[in-house]
């Protein structure tokens, strides 16, 4: 006979069952049942100061680790505050499991207080919700949400369990099987597809890898890495991708898309097949999709079925998971290159070309002032590639891609998808939960800072001894950067003044962080050193830079990747170019 | 632009329909019509949807669609392998009473109330057909009408719940290995 306990019980039990080790949240009214049995708990519950921050945390957790990240939240604003981290992680394709209270069953539907549909609400932005009102669909639930979050292609779950459910008794059983009469993500790719794709790539003589962050989400780095050598052609690693390939490597081109290298850029407008890992042709990679690698072939293999010929059709489709993908294009591909290879000689020369021609770039201000792109690099260089770097959204954000030098998978944690400001501190903060002995660097806006940096104080109470870095140019730098080049410089509400207020030095001090301020750059070494020699507590540095860096190269939105300009007004000398 | 129909078998379970509808809202896809009844199995209910779409976006449909967890089975049911079916109610003045009979007996309609100065039409049919007898009855004066959204059956011995996984003998068991111990 099983057990006897509480819905609220069964909740803690069964999270345990699921492997939990760790969980954000926030308590209230609604959820109050489920803090009881968690206050006995061996998992780990981290009081966040903002349901977002619970959000980004378990986000942060999650791609650091592979595991679900989780929260626990209380109905109505709880809830509603969690929207924005789960929209994020659908567009990432992040496993997150969320359980919300919800208001008791017999007062849904009534506009009782604290009551919001947070099912209906987060239809769109889950890969799968559910609304539990009996104590007994607990486990099942939770279960499930386990399994759907981490399989097939990777997603945030959300289970309400409205207040009764929590208090009433059940019996607990936690299911030995779980049963979906029509969820099957495809794990093994078709023969036929491999073959299809390793005769193609065969017959190419400008191929490109184009790697998206699927690659990571499949564990599938070693696989990539055997492969492209295999192929010998170039690789370019989206955004969301970064660290997937090692950007040492003599086949990197770096990253393509809206303020990629022109090689990375230039390599998949040029190609003729375009080997598509676990990656979506979003319109920020694509520019004006009419004009995207107009001559190129396309295999695409991702787990998603639905990504496959969406926005571009696909000459190979291969469903699968990318690390059993991977390992069977090998074998398939070395059969073919028995048959005949293509000669990749020139198009390598072309490609290395535009690498040495145009690599990533800045100029030091001439006023003297810090330039922001030499504290990312600085701090990448410092910080190594061991270290974990997550960044806000912004200029900061494409710096921080640029001038850090990935080598590993999960060492780049950014908001690709939904460009959620105030994403940095929290993600950080899940980061180095999920990596305590990993040295985890925030690289952030002073915009996004001031969004979700009372986490710090979570991190400072929880010894979570994060480091920060704001790239304070005092001013919400990409919005800036457009007004700089698509309005004339009308600088339209976008100065935050925030060398002036808040002082983020008192402010850090405040919450219990260390606070280092930099202002020259002969200093920076020695601040980054400083706050990499602190262990014991979070650390915040106020770096005061340039106002007017902006992020280059840039292909303006709706253009074509052919109008890539590598400064402002200047395309890159494609006559001088063999293409 | 093109017209499709889609039988989709769904879980019964609460919300499905809100799903359906979301997913087709946020994507941006046109539905011409819906119908939700239940089937055969009490755990299943069949939506048929009626959507207009350029050819290729057809497949992008069905696999957002198929993404849905409650979702089970998909499938298109095309003009000629599958029998189509409208269901029209309408009431109509009995000014022209004559000439109402006739069209009613011309399309096979049915009436089914009759008040002092109205009657009510039944019939069922292709679109084409209930579009027919609704343009034959606009001069007589319609008061008001009621449509069902499309459904269609495929024709032949096939059922599209043959095609779903269990049916398939395909395994949709996923064992749980949990961290620690069962169920003390
Ligand atoms: C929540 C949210 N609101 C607004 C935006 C629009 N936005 C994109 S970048 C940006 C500026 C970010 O400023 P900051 O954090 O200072 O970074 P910087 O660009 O200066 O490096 C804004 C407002 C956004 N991405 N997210």
């Amino acid at each position: 006979m099983s057990k006897e306990m509480t819905g609220a019980s069964a909740l803690v039990k069964s999270l345990e069952l699921a492997g939990v080790e760790v969980m954000f949240g926030i308590p209230g009214g609604a959820v109050l049942p489920a803090y009881d049995p968690i206050f006995d708990s061996k998992i780990r519950h981290i009081l966040v100061r903002h349901e977002q921050g619970a959000g980004h945390a378990a986000t942060g957790y999650a791609q650091v680790t592979g595991k679900p990240g989780v929260c626990i939240v209380t109905s109505g604003p709880g809830a509603t505050n969690l929207v924005t981290p789960l929209a994020d992680a659908a567009m990432d394709s992040v496993p997150l499991v969320v359980i919300t209270g919800q208001v008791p069953s017999a007062a849904i539907g009534t506009d009782a207080f604290q009551e919001a549909d947070i099912r209906s609400i987060t239809m769109p932005v889950t890969k799968h919700n559910y609304l539990v009102t009996d104590p007994d669909d607990i486990p099942r639930a939770i279960a499930e949400a386990f399994y759907i979050a981490n399989t097939g292609r990777p997603g945030p779950v959300l289970v309400d369990i409205a207040k009764d459910a929590l208090q009433k008794m059940t019996h607990f059983n936690y299911p030995k099987n779980i049963e979906f009469a029509g969820y099957k993500p495809q794990i093994k790719p078709n023969d036929q597809s491999i073959r299809d794709a390793a005769a193609l790539i065969a017959q190419s003589s400008k191929p490109v890898f184009y790697v998206g962050g699927g690659v990571i989400k499949a564990n599938a780095s070693k696989e990539l890495l055997k492969l492209a050598e295999l192929v010998g052609a170039p690789v370019v690693t989206t955004l969301m991708a970064r660290g997937a390939f090692p950007d040492s490597h003599n086949l990197h081109l770096g990253m393509p898309g809206m303020h990629g290298t022109v090689a990375a850029v230039t390599a998949l407008q040029k190609s003729d097949l375009l080997i598509t890992l676990g990656a979506r042709f979003d319109d920020r990679v694509t520019g004006k999709l009419s004009s995207f690698a107009v001559n190129a072939k396309v295999i695409h293999a991702d787990i998603d079925p639905a990504e496959i010929g969406k926005n571009r059709f696909a000459d190979v489709p291969v469903v699968g998971d990318l690390a059993h993908t991977i390992a069977a294009l090998i074998p398939a591909l070395q059969e073919e290159f028995k048959k005949s290879r293509p000669d990749l000689t020139a198009w390598l020369r072309q490609m290395f070309s535009l690498r040495t021609t145009y690599p990533l770039g800045y100029n030091q201000p001439e006023d003297g002032s810090v330039s922001p792109q030499y504290v990312i690099e600085r701090i990448g260089a410092i910080g190594g590639p061991n270290s974990i770097y997550v960044a806000g959204v912004g200029q900061h954000q494409m710096w921080a891609s640029q001038f850090v030098k990935y080598e590993n998978p999960r060492t780049w944690l950014n908001s690709g998808g939904l460009g959620t400001m105030g994403y940095a501190v929290p993600a950080a903060m899940g980061a180095k939960v999920g990596a305590p002995d990993t040295t985890v660097w925030a690289i952030d806006g002073d915009g996004c800072f001031q969004m979700t940096n009372q986490e710090l104080v979570t991190c400072a109470l929880n010894n979570i001894p994060i480091k920060v870095a704001i790239i304070n140019n005092e001013s919400l730098g990409m919005v800036r950067q457009w007004q700089t080049m698509f309005y004339e410089g009308r600088y339209s509400n976008t100065s935050l003044d925030s060398k002036r207020i808040p002082d983020f030095v008192k402010l850090a001090d405040a919450m219990g962080c260390v606070g280092l301020r930099c202002e020259r750059t002969e200093d920076v070494d020695s601040v980054i050193n400083e706050a990499m020699s602190i262990n014991d507590q979070p650390v915040v540095v106020d770096f005061r830079v340039f106002r007017d860096a902006m992020v280059w190269p840039m292909v303006a939105a709706g253009t074509s990747n052919d109008e890539i300009m590598i400064a402002r007004g200047l395309a890159p000398d494609w006559d001088s170019q063999e293409l | 632009m093109s017209q499709h129909t889609l039988a989709v078998l769904v879980e019964n379970s609460s919300g499905v329909l809100a799903r359906v509808a979301s997913l087709f809202s946020r994507r941006a896809y046109n539905i011409d019509s819906l119908a939700v009844g239940p089937t055969e199995d009490p755990n299943i209910s069949r939506m048929t949807i009626v959507i207009n779409v350029e050819g290729h976006a057809l497949e992008q449909v069905m696999s957002q669609l198929y993404k849905l967890i409650n979702v089970i089975a998909i499938s298109e049911m095309q003009t000629n392998s599958a029998v189509h079916r409208e269901l029209l109610l309408v009431k109509v003045s009995q000014d022209h009473r004559e000439k109402v009979m006739e069209i009613v007996e011309r399309y096979a309609a049915k009436i089914v109330d009759e008040a002092e100065s109205s009657i009510t039409i039944e019939a069922s049919g292709e679109s084409a057909h209930i579009a027919g007898l609704l343009e034959a009855l606009t001069p007589m004066g319609i008061k008001e009408l009621v449509q069902s959204g499309l459904i269609a059956l495929e024709r032949g011995d096939a059922a599209l719940s043959d095609r779903t996984l269990s049916a398939q003998g395909i395994s949709t068991t996923h064992s749980l290995i949990p961290q620690a111990d069962y169920q003390n």
